[in-house]
């Protein structure tokens, strides 16, 4: 075990070392000038140098590129052409508030996708089975800015129950910002709740005609405890192995909720980024975003192995 | 991510290859599949055709803005929805198709060589397919259409090359199947070349899968398309887009709701025919839901015709 934690640990370090790399060379794909893009036609020399200047683009390639690994080890991850600010100003915060509303919703979309894909495969072939599997392709084919829109117009329009408002933290209004958490997390849950109960219920349809789950049953076990210790347990396997899939995303989902329902989390800081050609801000919301995907994979990974001994002596 | 590989492959690796002239005529037997694959090929029609079905040029003014004239009335600029939605499905159909064949083309073709030139080859390739795995495709496909500029072709580009990863996996894991299989074999010793035996011999034996791959690939790709020109990012005006007129219709939820309803329902429709068609497909390639089925039971789109009879014991 411990060894393959290391190695795994060692392939997550390469990785983000390549990340980050396919992000430096990100913007000096750019075709021309990416000074005088992020500026427009209508910049004076002066402001291109500036510019130049602040991306740090006078610099040989060599330099640039070790430059930008020493800040970016150091937790510097540049600085906003348009504010002057630097990145990590405001991105942690922004990234916190993504996370809350992924975090919540992959939790929700976990709880009930688990049970009901459990109730589909206790019930297989009825109609409660039917009923959900039909349920779970449709809400999988449900692009989640669809979802968010039309939940938008539903209950804020048509049966105002959550008017639109203001954001606000947890810490200034704990109510408030439960209010307008219910609509993202709801949309956001939709279509990862179909994928963890088809894969629930595919799973438990195996273990349930498992060899070990009629030894069970012979024993005289009862059905319940058949169902819950023998037949779930082990189809939770896969089960952690989608959820991380998810994860990944959700994390891309929420940029399109975040801007429908205006959530202050990476959507706004990227999508600003991208229409004001703001490139740093644009390089460390990737690189942030791929982070938080290569952690939740390596932690995905590990909790496949502590769950299944299998994976562990293979 | 390694791990995750062999769990969320749906097809066992050593499952016996299915020809697609087979796959195809089966897939037609079961009635649901067979109504969405109708289904698609009519959206397909319907795309094609846009131009001559739709009653007004979609970038022309025919009625006052907003307004309930036309078929599904007329938009922010007084433009015919109904004409707007069929070139949309046009615009979003197009550019799915498109980046899914550069996706299949370039992800089966590292997959192929990946599997059959051996562990260094295999090892680098499928690590590079890693990485790109670890960016959010939203994400990356927004930062890549904003630096590259945001002209079809690029948003095209970009969602093919994000789509790579998952046919090489594919491809990658039957080939190493298949690569000591005796007919395998026998062409090796029969002298035939490499690339001969990649895509005469190997390449038809991993097509089934491919296929559904394909089918569920172009339903991520639509909604990956949708979601890019949702944000502005896709097609641009006067050119419509599923995803652009969705985000028109956000900006008039008050006052034209039908202006959202419509384009949602034909995404919603073409992803969820895909979706249907895809899992259709995937399923007779299971071979632990193959063997079992009668007749009747795959008409029906009964994967579990023994387990009626246990129901007693499972509950």
């Amino acid at each position: 075990m411990s060894q393959y934690v290391i190695r795994r640990l060692g392939l997550a370090a390469v990785q983000l070392a390549v990340v980050g790399t396919i992000v430096f060379f990100l913007i000096r794909l750019i075709p021309g000038d990416p000074a005088r893009a992020s500026l427009g036609e209508s910049a004076t020399e002066e402001q291109v140098a500036a510019a130049r200047q602040a991306m740090r683009l006078n610099e040989p390639l060599m330099g640039q590129f070790f430059g930008f690994w020493g800040r970016l080890l150091k937790g510097d991850l540049g600085t906003s052409l348009i504010s002057g600010r630097p990145v990590m100003q405001d991105l942690p915060s922004r990234l916190a508030n993504s996370l809350e509303l992924v975090l919540l919703a992959l939790a929700i979309a976990v709880l009930i996708g688990v049970l009901l894909g459990r109730i589909a495969a206790t019930h297989a072939d009825r109609p409660a089975d039917h009923l959900l599997v039909g349920g779970s392709i449709f809400g999988i084919s449900l692009p989640v800015f669809v979802i968010g829109t039309l939940l938008l117009l539903v209950f804020t329009f048509w049966i105002p129950i959550l008017p639109p408002r203001r954001f606000v933290t947890p810490w200034a209004d704990p109510l408030g910002h439960l209010q307008i958490l219910i609509l993202p997390v709801i949309t956001l849950a939709g279509a990862a709740c179909a994928v963890i109960t088809r894969m629930t219920r595919a799973a438990m349809l195996e273990t349930l005609s498992a060899d070990y789950v009629r030894t069970a049953r012979a024993k005289g076990v009862a059905e319940k405890m058949v169902v819950r210790r023998h037949a779930l347990r082990t189809a939770l396997v896969p089960v952690v192995a989608v959820t991380t899939v998810e994860l990944t995303t959700l994390i891309g989902g929420t940029v399109l909720v975040e801007t429908i329902f205006g959530w202050p989390g990476i959507s706004s800081l990227l999508m600003n980024a991208v229409g004001q050609r703001d490139y740093p801000v644009i390089q460390a919301v990737v690189l942030a975003t791929a982070t938080v995907v290569i952690l939740v994979n390596l932690i995905g990974d590990m909790a496949v192995r502590t769950l299944d001994p299998r994976t562990t002596e293979s | 991510m390694t791990l995750t590989d062999g769990i969320l492959t749906d097809t066992p690796v050593q499952a016996p290859p299915v020809r697609p002239k087979n796959l195809w005529r089966r897939a037609l037997r079961n009635r649901r599949t067979a109504i969405a694959g109708g289904f698609l090929v009519l959206a397909t029609l319907v795309a094609l055709l846009a131009p001559l079905i739709a009653p007004y040029d979609y970038r022309d003014m025919v009625g006052l803005p907003l307004s309930p004239d036309g078929l599904l009335g007329t938009d922010d600029f007084g433009r015919d929805v109904f004409s707007r939605l069929l070139i949309a499905l046009r615009t979003t159909l197009s550019v799915a198709v498109s980046s899914v064949i550069i996706a299949g083309v370039i992800g089966v073709a590292l997959g192929l060589i990946a599997g059959y030139a051996g562990r260094i080859v295999g090892t680098v390739i499928m690590r590079a397919i890693d990485i790109l795995l670890s960016f959010p495709p939203v994400v990356l496909a927004i930062a890549a259409v904003a630096i590259l500029g945001d002209e079809l072709v690029n948003v095209v580009l970009v969602i093919g090359v994000l789509y790579i990863p998952r046919f090489t996996r594919i491809v990658y894991s039957q080939v190493l199947a298949l690569r000591h299989v005796e007919y395998v074999e026998a062409a090796q010793i029969m002298g035939a070349s490499t690339p001969n035996i990649l895509l005469r011999t190997i390449l038809p034996n991993v097509s089934a899968p491919i296929i559904v791959q394909v089918s569920l690939s172009v339903s991520f790709a639509i909604q990956l398309e949708a979601g890019l020109s949702f944000l502005g990012l896709g097609a641009q005006p006067p050119l419509p887009s599923l995803g652009s007129m969705v985000g028109t219709g956000r900006d008039f939820l008050e006052v034209q709701p039908s202006l959202l309803i419509y384009p949602s329902i034909v995404i919603v429709a073409v992803v969820l025919a895909l979706n249907v068609f895809g899992d259709g497909l995937r399923d007779l390639l299971d071979p632990r839901k193959r063997g079992a089925l009668s007749g009747r039971a795959e008409r029906r789109g009964n994967f579990y015709p023994g387990r009626a009879k246990r129901r007693g014991n499972v509950r």
